[in-house]
């Protein structure tokens, strides 16, 4: 059997970042992607958190390729035939050093992968792991296109389905329960169309998320980023409610008449559609995040379920950068003590824990039960509307003062038990 | 099979999809007529590739698949084999 020192399972960012690093501290490492590139079986929503990556491998990121730095966050509740938008333009967000940026993963995960084999990796596409090679309780390798290849230490970073470390036993089978779907469209349009449209100033992006309708009172939303000449529009939405409705309502239709509707088809006009993806989404947070070591492997990335959606931020790609980065450390670690056994492997939870990925992930402990409130996808949007249309509402006998209809329409909306409960619950998101 | 067939087969058709010989998806179409009630795969996948035919029985066009894998979280009655396509093959996104 060929042998490496490492194997990677998955060409994406967390096992590319871990290639990296590994590669640059002079370890034989070897990525297998099943895709043409690396890239081309990914799908983002459409933006990057920066912030949270500047400490890992700062050298990395200068020349990384970005649609537009977000210099525009917009939250719009639909609901009742209206649409109410909050609305946040701040030097903060964009100006030298972005807080997040629209990106497209073909060409972030090639430029990754590029930067990996410049470090000394080898990256192999065009080749999927079939099945995780096991001595016992260890992994020692993968067969893949019909040859095994050993390793000292395997870094699943398969993705979201973990097919490979479930068929294994590493870690259970996805539960409709503990994940959404999202899919989406990629629109093009012309760059100074979407500035316009979003009143961007030139090379900025904007970045929508939608709340109510658009899931007919399921969890889930809508979001829209804008890239440099196309837009990302799509859905995200609970499989378990999709999958126990009643009617006969199918998921790809939730994003037809997203476009359809009053308040989006302004936006997306004249545009052309240029894709359309899906992609599986873990939202089952902490409580449910399978143990990612085990002798002679690692998981990272969304195999490893690290994604968090707290509604007006949806994490994935930052975990994963950050786990790949630990589960090189953990793997370099391995290496010097000449030890992969799960006990050696377990600093990797030190590691995770050393970077924001875990306080990420404990901080939106309680988000799962929170967004599993539908109210939140059905009542809110409409009653906040029905609020401001009491403030710009003009008829024959209206004579109350502004303040006495927003007080009114406030507590007929939200002074209710059920509100304040809510409330609280959302004080975790 | 949706209201307006072909509605999402046009928004495959901007996809590029390099196409095997071998399906990757296989339905176990006994377990469907015999033990599955729901047939939630109708509605959940976002490319709308399932499908009963004339005789009842379910089918997948496995060919657009987006590789999301909701049709193999949500089937309850574990009638799906479903399996990535073979290296190099399936949908091959450049924009998302």
């Amino acid at each position: 059997m060929e042998k490496v020192e490492c194997i990677v399972v998955g060409g994406g960012l967390a096992g590319l970042v871990a290639a990296y690093g590994l590669a640059r501290e002079g370890v034989e490492v070897m990525v297998l992607e099943r895709g043409n590139y690396a890239g081309a079986k990914n799908v983002t929503g459409g933006r990057l958190y920066m912030r949270p990556l500047r400490r890992i491998y700062p050298e990395l990121w200068d020349d990384m390729p970005f649609e537009r730095p977000v210099a525009r966050e917009l939250i719009t509740m639909l609901g009742d035939g209206a649409a109410t938008t909050v609305e946040l333009a701040s030097e903060r967000l964009s100006g030298p050093s972005p807080q997040s940026y629209t990106i497209q993963r073909a060409k972030l995960d090639q430029w990754l992968a590029d930067k990996a084999t410049a470090a000394g990796a080898m990256v192999v596409t065009d080749m999927k792991a079939d099945e995780l090679l096991r001595d016992g309780e260890r992994v020692i390798g993968v067969r893949a296109g019909g040859d095994e290849v050993g390793a000292e230490v395997t870094i699943i970073a398969e993705g979201v389905l973990g097919l490979l470390s479930g068929g294994a036993g590493l870690r259970e089978q996805p539960r409709a329960a503990d994940h959404a779907v999202g899919f989406k469209e990629i629109i093009e349009l012309p760059p100074g169309v979407i500035e316009d449209r979003w009143r961007l100033n030139e090379g900025e992006g904007a970045a929508q998320l939608f709340m109510g309708d658009v899931t007919r009172g399921m969890t889930g939303g809508g979001f829209l980023y804008t890239n440099r000449a196309s837009i990302a529009l799509g859905v995200v939405v609970s499989m378990e409610q999709m999958r126990t409705r009643s009617d006969e309502l199918e998921s790809w239709e939730l994003l037809d008449a997203f476009k359809e509707a009053a308040q989006i088809k302004p936006l997306v006009r004249g545009g052309e559609l240029a894709e359309y993806s899906a992609h599986a989404v873990f939202e089952g947070g902490i409580d449910k995040l399978p143990r990612s070591y085990g002798a002679g492997y690692l998981l990272a990335g969304e195999a490893a379920g690290f994604a968090l959606n707290a509604l007006v931020t949806v994490r994935g790609m930052d975990l994963a950068i950050a786990s790949g980065w630990a589960a090189a450390r953990a793997a370099l670690a391995a290496r010097a003590a000449g030890d992969s056994s799960a006990a050696a492997l377990a600093v990797y939870e030190r590691f995770l824990r050393e970077t924001f990925v875990m306080r990420a992930m404990e901080a939106g402990r309680g988000v799962p039960r929170a967004i599993e409130n539908r109210r939140l996808f059905s009542e809110y949007p409409g009653a906040v509307a029905r609020l401001l249309e009491g403030f710009f509402a003009v008829d024959d006998e209206s004579s109350a003062t502004l303040v006495r209809t927003s007080l009114r329409g406030a507590r007929r909306e939200f002074l209710k038990i059920d509100t304040l409960k809510d409330l609280w619950s959302l004080r975790k998101v | 099979m949706s209201e307006q067939p072909g509605k999402v087969d046009a928004k495959l058709g901007a996809n590029v999809f390099k196409l095997d010989q071998e399906p990757h998806i296989v339905i176990d179409t006994e377990t469907c007529r015999t033990v599955c009630t729901r047939r939630v795969c109708l509605q959940v996948c976002p490319a709308d590739l399932y499908e009963t035919n004339d005789q009842g029985d379910m089918t997948v066009n496995w060919e657009g698949c987006l590789e999301c894998g909701t049709c193999l979280i949500c089937c309850d009655e574990k009638a799906l084999r479903w399996e990535y396509p073979r290296g190099g093959f399936g949908v091959q996104y450049r924009m998302s």
